[in-house]
């Protein structure tokens, strides 16, 4: 049973068609990876499933309830969203950034339970010694790792997550795509737009690859990331093989300076 | 995480009582300063009446036989008729300016957007000195106030519209059309002096100056519930303008009906303007200098930042109003004069200093 399905979503933006018939559906306690190049719609898809962008045609149902008939806190509590872009217009504190993630909870009895979801999310994160740091001097890596704490406080059960890896370092994008996928395990539905397909390889349950607004594959990471298909849809050759039992995805590269070490070993 | 958690939940709260703690302090220094300043504005003047007979005619009237009177035989009419009236003016106006002030930087996510530099108090202004012309009393002594939050309203509706675009507010361009805006009021006001008569003319002259001069009870009547019903709902909504901080998507990510929130805030900065500007005409600025100064000692959440802000208004414009009545014998200072002279300094500072740090602003 589907917690989050998208049935032949289309959008246009400026007259030009971004997303054209998608079907997509999300199980709770599945981690699903969205890829695809540049301009492919993966924003604009996850912006449809957020309830952000309202298509032209087609629907998005969140717990078989149709997202726009949902009000902003009816889903604020069913659905959490981290932004690629994440600003913020006052000098607000960390732990006080993170406690704004737990408000679709205000007034409720879940709200008892803010201290210790704040102060565990935060741990989670690795934002711990930022607490009392103010956001916007903060850097973009550890600002992009305040905001995943604040999606986490939310507790919704579905995580929509655009490039949370993208401003990380190696160890920070291992730990934010293992709590991503700790948190599919524990029964979430989580879609996460990535562009590093190694990456989407190793922690996603499903890829979803997406070309030019079109579903070109969705399936295991082993059945969709095939040097050939993702040959044609990247326009570049890339190489797909296997270490330690872990996909990695790389482009083929001309070997310049080999070409170069040969030229100098003719006399 | 298992380790780390509980420590975690040991400090939070502890920090909760510390901000409570703050809250406390920094509310409870600005009312006991506020009780201060209103005591010695309302004491001083052409004719002198020393607080503790000021403390003391305030118990009586509430039936409480103690302190002293007023020594001075006209002492008493002239707290009663002239002084309190002026100085309650002062109190509501700051109050409720500064607050519009917290509310419009909450809503726009920007710390320079204010009811005086955008535009928006001349906007109310421009509706009011219509009705003076005019002669209008379609609803009585409410008219003015009333043109005046209609005025207000046209205008932030009109900033809101033309400085956002896609969920953000440039500096710029905010800036830009609060120039754009106070050319057009004033030609507006321009005219109405042009066709206006003599009497009608003074009074807007009044009106762009800014003054607290002639404040009379009916006044306070009318301006008190208004700037009051303004407080209680930018209270009520302070605690989702921390969230619109986030921007707009994230905000309604969160679950604030962004759109919403924000027709509720227009709608309550143009009452808090107008509950100020109907009868004390423009002054800038109160809400620019008082948000941000609470914004460097208590932080930037509204909850705290605009009762903070509303009570530190209203210490600035009182204390202010005094100066104006009392810097030159037997003059009265256009209080706006005043509050731009300042103002307008700190604006520069305020500019000069976001160039330079690239923290929240842009």
């Amino acid at each position: 049973m589907s917690v989050l399905s998208a049935a032949s979503v289309s959008v246009h933006l400026g007259g030009a068609p971004v997303l054209r018939g998608v079907d997509l559906e999300i199980s709770g306690g599945e981690l699903v990876a969205l890829v695809g190049p540049n301009g492919a719609g993966k924003s604009t898809l996850l912006g449809v499933l957020a309830g952000d962008v309202e298509p032209d045609s087609g629907e998005v149902t969140l717990d078989g309830h149709p997202v726009r008939h949902l009000g902003a806190a009816a889903l604020a509590r069913r659905r959490a969203v981290l932004l690629q872009h994440q600003g913020l217009s006052f000098g607000f504190r960390v732990s006080e950034v993170v406690r704004m993630g737990r408000s679709p909870w205000h007034r409720t009895p879940q709200a008892e339970r803010d201290d210790e979801v704040v102060a565990s999310v935060m741990t989670v994160a690795d934002v711990d010694a930022l607490a009392d740091r103010v956001f916007p001097t903060l850097s973009g890596g550890e600002q992009a790792r305040t905001s995943f704490a604040r999606v986490l406080a939310q507790e919704a059960p579905v995580l929509l997550l655009d490039e949370p890896t993208a401003a990380l370092d190696i160890r920070h994008q291992e730990a934010v795509l293992g709590v991503a996928r700790a948190t599919a395990r524990a029964g979430s539905a989580v879609v996460v737009v990535l562009h590093d397909l190694s990456l989407a390889a190793a922690y996603a349950d499903r890829v979803c690859l997406l070309d030019a607004g079109r579903v070109a594959a969705d399936g295991t990471p082993d059945d969709v990331l095939t040097a050939q298909r993702l040959g044609a849809v990247y326009e570049h050759p890339i190489s797909v093989t296997r270490v330690d039992g872990s996909l990695v995805v790389v482009p083929v590269r001309a070997r310049a300076g080999a070409g170069e070490k040969e030229d100098a070993c003719v006399p | 995480m298992t380790l780390a958690a509980p420590v975690g939940a040991r400090v939070t709260p502890r920090l909760g009582v510390r901000r409570g703690l703050a809250r406390v302090g920094l509310l409870g220094g600005l009312g006991a300063a506020l009780v201060v300043a209103v005591v010695v504005a309302a004491g001083h003047g052409q004719l002198d009446v020393s607080p503790a007979e000021v403390v003391g005619s305030v118990l009586h009237r509430l039936g409480l036989d103690l302190g002293p009177l007023p020594s001075h035989p006209q002492g008493e009419t002239t707290l009663w008729q002239v002084r309190f009236p002026r100085v309650a003016m002062a109190a509501l106006a700051g109050a409720a300016l500064a607050a519009a002030g917290a509310l419009m930087q909450g809503v726009f996510g920007n710390p320079l957007a204010e009811p005086g530099v955008v535009g928006v108090s001349s906007g109310a202004a421009l509706a009011a000195a219509t009705v003076i012309v005019t002669g209008w009393t379609f609803a009585g002594t409410w008219t003015i106030a009333l043109a005046a939050f209609v005025g207000g309203l046209l205008t932030t509706l009109l900033v809101y519209t033309t400085a956002r675009d896609g969920g953000r507010t440039e500096v710029v361009t905010l800036v830009l059309t609060g120039v754009a805006l106070n050319a057009m009021t004033s030609a507006g006001l321009a005219f109405l002096m042009f066709v206006g008569d003599q009497q009608a003319r003074e009074e807007i002259v009044f009106w762009t100056l800014g003054s607290l001069n002639g404040s009379r009870w009916a006044y306070v009547a009318v301006s008190g519930p208004i700037a009051a019903v303004g407080l209680v709902a930018a209270l009520l909504m302070a605690r989702q303008l921390d969230l619109l901080a986030l921007g707009d998507r994230a905000a309604r990510h969160v679950g604030v009906d962004v759109e919403r929130l924000r027709l509720r805030v227009i709608v309550v900065v143009a009452l808090l303007t107008a509950a100020a500007v109907s009868f004390c005409g423009i002054i800038a600025f109160v809400g620019l200098v008082v948000p941000h100064l609470v914004r460097l000692v208590a932080g930037p959440g509204h909850r705290l930042l605009v009762p903070a802000s509303a009570l530190g208004g209203a210490v600035l414009l009182v204390l202010a109003d005094l100066w104006a009545r009392t810097a030159v014998d037997y003059a009265d200072l256009p209080l706006g004069m005043l509050t731009a002279l300042v103002g307008g300094p700190f604006f520069f500072w305020l500019i000069r200093r976001a160039r330079r740090t690239a923290g929240g602003w842009a």
